[in-house]
C-alpha cells in the first residue's frame, strides 16, 4: 500500500487528495516510511528533517480544509501536497545547504531561492536534501564529498550525475517529484540512467535565484517526475519572470500540462529531427537500438522524420570543458572563507585563508576546475581558449537553430552509455566528460531538452531518449515527449530495492 | 592555441587562490594535460568572423526602480559567519 503510494503520479495524487480519499500527511509518512527502508542502499539523501517535511504536509491538509470550506475544488493547484525532493544546491529557508561540499557543510539556508518560494506557494512539500557531485560537477554523483548515491536499478553502479540524488530518489519512491539542475547534462543524464523522465528548461525560463551557481550562462533549474505530464505540473509552477535573476525571460507562463495535453487532441503530425552526430563512435549498441526504436514508434504515430546535420556537435565538450570551467572558476571564487562556509583554523593571516580554505573546502574534482577555468582565463591565454570556445558556442547554437527551420524537435540518445560501474571513470576525468557528449549542446545553445525512458538492456539498465525542442516551447517538447510514453510503458517499471 | 605543456600549476594555482599539495599538483598537470590536449580540435573550427556568444539569448541591461526594499536581516546574514563580533564578520589584521 505505502509503496503504491510512493510509485504513484503527481496527477494520480493528486486526483486523491481533492477527492479526500487521502491526506498530505498520510502521503508524506509514506514517503518517509519508504525512505527509511531504501536509502540505507540508495543513499539518495544528503540529509531529511521528517518533523519539518510532516509539518509542511499538516499545513497543507489545512489549506485544503479551509478551500474546501469556502467552496474551492482544488482544481489548477496539481502539486498541493506533494512532497518534492530538492537538489542540495537550491536553498530552502532554514534547512542546510551543502552543495555536497565540504566548504559548505555546516551552512544553513538564510533565504529560499525562487523555485523553492513558487514550489511552497504551489503547496508542495519542500522534502530533504539531495545528494549531487560536489558543486554539480560530474556525472555520477561519486565527487560528493558525503556519500555515494547507488542506482536503484544497480547498487553496483552509479545513478549519474550531478543530480543522482534527485534522480535516484524519484526512481526509488523516496519522491514524487524532485527539482535538479543541470548545466551540461546533470538533470538528462540521471534521469536516463534511472528510468525517470529530466527537464531542462530554455535557459531564462526558469529563476536561477538561490541556486548555487557553477556556469551562470549554462544553469537551468529543473524538474526530475515520474511521468511527461508530471515534469509539466513542477514546470509550471516553478517558470517565470523573477526580478532577482536578470536572465529569466519577461514571458508568460502557459499552462504546460493543459497545451500538452491540447496538442496532444490535436493530433498533429509532428516533424521530427534525427542527427547521425548523434549515433556514432561511442555509442552503446543497446541504447542506439532503443532510441532507434523509438524514433520508429515516432514514424508509427504519423510523424514525420528528417535527417538533420549538427555539423558542430563534436566539438561541442571542447568548448563546454573551456566555457563551464571559466565561469565556474570566476563564480567559485565567493568561497573564501570570510562570510560563509568552510574557515581553515591553520591560516595565519588573511590571503591564508583563502589558500588553506578553499584547499581544506574543495574536493578534487572542484580543484581541477577551478585550475582549468582560471587557466583558459588567463593573461594570454583567454584568447586561444575563451574567445575560441564562445565563438565555437555561436556555430553550435546557429546549427540547432538552422534545424529547426525544418522540424519541431531533435530526438537523440541522453547518455551514450547506460549506468556505468562505480569507480570505472573516477580516475579520468576525460573519459566522465565524455559521457556528457550528447546533453551539453543543448546548454550552450540554451534550449530545452528533456529525457524519457524509453527501453531497457538486457542487463536490466534503463535507456533515455532525448528530445530537443526549439527556445521557450516546453509545451510542444512535453507533448512530443507524452505522444511517445503513452504507447510504452517504461516508466512505470519498478527497481526491486 | 597554446600547447597543453604551457600549463603552469603554481602560477594558475596562484591566481585561484588555491593551495595544492605536490601531490595534486603531478596528477593535475597530466589529468588537465589531457583534457587541454582534448580540446585542441577545437583549432579546426574556422572561426573567422564569427561573434561569439556568451549567453544563448542576448542579455540586455535590466534597469530596476531606486526603491528601498527590505534586505536581509543582520542576524540572518551573519549566521553562517564563521566568526562574528558586534555585527561584523571577523578576520585577521590585514593592515599593520
Amino acid at each position: 500500500m505505502s509503496e503504491e503510494l510512493c510509485y504513484s503520479t503527481i496527477s494520480e495524487l493528486s486526483g486523491r487528495l481533492a477527492r479526500g480519499d487521502l491526506s498530505a500527511v498520510e502521503l508524506m509518512q509514506a514517503v518517509i516510511a519508504r525512505t527509511r527502508k531504501v536509502d540505507g542502499r540508495v543513499g539518495a539523501f544528503n540529509s531529511f528533517d521528517e518533523e519539518d517535511a510532516l509539518g509542511q504536509a499538516r499545513a497543507s491538509d489545512e489549506r485544503r480544509a479551509k478551500a474546501r470550506a469556502s467552496g474551492a475544488d482544488g482544481r489548477g493547484r496539481p502539486l498541493e501536497g506533494i512532497p518534492v525532493g530538492i537538489k542540495d544546491v537550491v536553498a530552502v529557508a532554514g534547512q542546510p545547504l551543502t552543495a555536497s561540499s565540504r566548504m559548505l557543510e555546516n551552512y544553513v539556508s538564510p533565504y529560499d531561492a525562487t523555485v523553492a518560494r513558487k514550489l511552497k506557494e504551489a503547496g508542495a512539500i519542500c522534502w530533504g536534501r539531495l545528494n549531487l557531485d560536489e558543486f554539480a560537477m560530474g556525472s555520477s554523483t561519486e565527487n560528493s564529498a558525503f556519500r555515494t548515491t547507488s542506482n536503484p536499478w544497480d547498487l553496483e553502479r552509479v545513478p549519474g550525475g550531478s543530480s543522482g540524488g534527485s534522480a535516484a530518489a524519484v526512481a526509488a519512491g523516496e519522491a514524487v517529484a524532485a527539482l535538479g539542475s543541470d548545466t551540461g547534462g546533470s538533470i538528462r543524464q540521471p534521469a536516463a540512467l534511472c528510468n525517470v523522465v529530466g527537464l531542462k528548461p530554455t535557459y531564462g525560463r526558469v529563476s536561477r535565484y538561490g541556486l548555487i551557481a557553477f556556469a551562470s550562462s549554462l544553469d537551468q533549474i529543473g524538474p526530475f517526475a515520474r511521468s511527461v505530464e508530471d515534469a509539466a505540473s513542477v514546470l509550471g509552477a516553478i517558470a517565470g519572470h523573477d526580478p532577482r535573476d536578470s536572465t529569466s525571460v519577461r514571458m508568460d507562463v502557459p499552462d504546460y500540462a493543459g497545451g500538452m495535453a491540447a496538442l496532444a487532441k490535436s493530433g498533429r503530425r509532428w516533424r521530427l529531427g534525427i542527427a547521425k552526430e548523434y549515433f556514432g563512435e561511442g555509442l552503446d549498441p543497446e541504447v542506439g537500438a532503443a532510441v532507434q526504436a523509438a524514433v520508429d514508434e515516432y514514424r508509427g504515430l504519423g510523424c514525420e522524420i528528417r535527417e538533420v546535420s549538427l555539423p558542430h556537435t563534436r566539438y561541442a565538450i571542447g568548448a563546454y570543458y573551456i566555457i563551464a570551467t571559466a565561469e565556474c572558476s570566476s563564480n567559485l571564487a565567493r568561497y573564501d572563507g570570510v562570510r560563509y562556509g568552510r574557515r581553515s583554523k591553520d591560516a595565519t593571516d588573511a590571503l591564508d585563508i583563502y589558500f588553506k580554505s578553499r584547499a581544506e573546502g574543495f574536493g578534487p574534482e572542484v580543484k581541477r576546475r577551478i585550475i582549468l577555468g582560471t587557466y583558459v582565463l588567463s593573461s594570454g591565454y583567454y584568447d586561444a581558449y575563451y574567445l575560441r570556445a564562445q565563438k565555437v558556442r555561436t556555430l553550435i547554437r546557429r546549427d540547432f537553430l538552422d534545424a529547426f527551420a525544418q522540424v519541431d524537435a531533435i530526438l537523440t540518445p541522453t547518455s551514450p552509455t547506460p549506468a556505468f560501474r562505480k569507480g570505472e571513470k573516477a580516475a579520468d576525468p576525460l573519459a566522465m566528460y565524455l559521457s556528457d557528449i550528447y546533453t551539453i549542446g543543448v546548454n550552450l545553445a540554451g534550449l530545452p531538452g528533456m529525457s524519457i525512458p524509453c527501453g531497457f538492456t538486457r542487463g536490466g539498465l534503463p535507456i533515455g531518449l532525448q528530445a530537443i525542442g526549439q527556445p521557450f516551447r516546453e509545451t510542444e517538447l512535453l507533448a512530443i515527449a507524452g505522444a511517445y510514453e503513452k504507447r510504452t510503458d517504461w516508466r512505470t517499471r519498478r527497481p526491486r530495492l | 592555441m597554446p600547447r597543453p605543456d604551457d600549463l603552469r600549476l603554481d602560477h594558475v594555482a596562484n591566481l585561484a587562490r588555491l593551495a595544492l599539495t605536490d601531490e595534486e599538483k603531478a596528477r593535475f598537470a597530466a589529468q588537465l594535460g589531457d583534457v587541454l590536449a582534448y580540446v585542441q580540435q577545437l583549432n579546426e573550427v574556422d572561426i573567422s568572423g564569427i561573434e561569439p556568444t556568451a549567453h544563448a539569448f542576448p542579455v540586455v541591461n535590466v534597469w530596476a526602480e531606486d526603491v528601498p526594499e527590505p534586505g536581509l536581516p543582520v542576524e540572518d546574514a551573519l549566521r553562517n559567519a564563521p566568526q562574528k563580533r558586534d555585527n561584523m564578520f571577523v578576520v585577521p589584521k590585514v593592515v599593520e
